[in-house]
């Protein structure tokens, strides 16, 4: 990157959405060894590794215009700079019912997103985001499917009430006219959005256990 | 509800059981099949099929009773016939 380039007015929004991926692919990875039952163990956690990797792919993207790299930005910064919305933050393990629902909203949300960068003028984020968007489409299958379930269960109740608990936070995840097309997507009213601009009290934790390993050798080559 | 899951590994060879799964309905048995048997390009295609749906076999699927080697390739005897014909080959004119 020389440096006269001015930075790349979509950096802001490929970090915000790597953080949302890594921080999420660590809590659904949360869900490895105690998920309801065996099959979806594995598939639950091959989704939480999808994200992972998404987060990756999007961290170099990132990192190749800041002049760093994708380890040094998913685990070198201060749980302060991250950019995650408060709705991957939470620690949802032990609740299905709340789980599937942040599950359902999120990759709702994600479709939108994702289409939206499909078409970007940055042709690396462009290509990127069709090639995700491949095995988003997975994801929003599977979550599809698990909603559908859960509303016609005798969890419907708990399902339902954790998306209306959830749902200020899940608009959070978007910004201007990608909060109306998932107002529509979901068939809910525009509430007041719980953004980014603050982190809940489960990031610092979090982050902790997620950096452990790396911090305890700074600088080592894995 | 448990599901048989049957994988080609290559295109143009047959369909091999793989195992079982289960999942409480078709879209969630395709989902889980893929993940099990296809997420590491180890099947170009999968069937799967209720447990419920699979007839096993019962009566008279037994062996011979009766003597009938006479139907199975292993019933001819052919060293004794081979030796015969190579001899005879040999023994013929260049």
């Amino acid at each position: 990157m020389s440096a006269q380039a001015p930075p790349r007015p979509e950096l802001d929004v490929v970090l915000a959405f790597a953080d949302d991926e890594l921080i999420l692919g660590w809590r659904d990875s949360e869900w490895t060894g105690i998920a309801p039952f065996l099959e979806e163990d594995v598939a639950f956690s091959s989704i939480a590794q999808g994200e992972i990797g998404h987060a990756r792919a999007l961290y170099e993207l990132a990192a190749a215009e800041l002049g760093t790299d994708a380890d040094a930005l998913a685990f070198d910064r201060s749980p302060g700079e991250y950019r995650c919305a408060p709705l991957v933050e939470l620690r949802l393990v032990h609740d299905w019912a709340g789980t599937i629902a942040r599950h359902w909203l999120y990759e709702t949300a994600d479709g939108v997103r994702v289409a939206a960068l499909i078409e970007s003028d940055w042709p690396e984020l462009a290509g990127l985001a069709a090639k995700m968007d491949r095995e988003e489409a997975y994801h929003r299958m599977h979550a599809q499917m698990w909603a559908e379930r859960l509303r016609s269960s005798a969890e419907r109740e708990r399902f339902e009430t954790a998306v209306e608990e959830l749902w200020p936070a899940a608009l959070g995840l978007l910004e201007g006219e990608q909060r109306d097309r998932l107002c529509e997507l979901v068939g809910r009213e525009p509430v007041e959005a719980i953004g980014r601009d603050e982190h809940t009290d489960e990031l610092g934790p979090l982050w902790d256990e997620m950096t452990m390993v790396r911090r305890s050798v700074p600088g080592a080559a894995w | 509800m448990i599901w048989e899951v049957f994988r080609q590994e290559r295109e143009g060879q047959p369909f091999q059981h793989g195992g079982s799964i289960e999942a409480p309905n078709r879209e969630f048995a395709e989902a889980y099949a893929i993940e099990l048997y296809g997420r590491r390009a180890e099947s170009v295609a999968l069937w799967i099929v209720p447990r419920d749906e699979v007839r096993e076999v019962q009566e008279p699927y037994v062996a011979d009773v009766f003597d009938r080697d006479y139907r199975r390739v292993d019933g001819y005897s052919l060293k004794a016939r081979l030796k015969e014909a190579r001899e005879r080959a040999g023994a013929a004119p260049a």
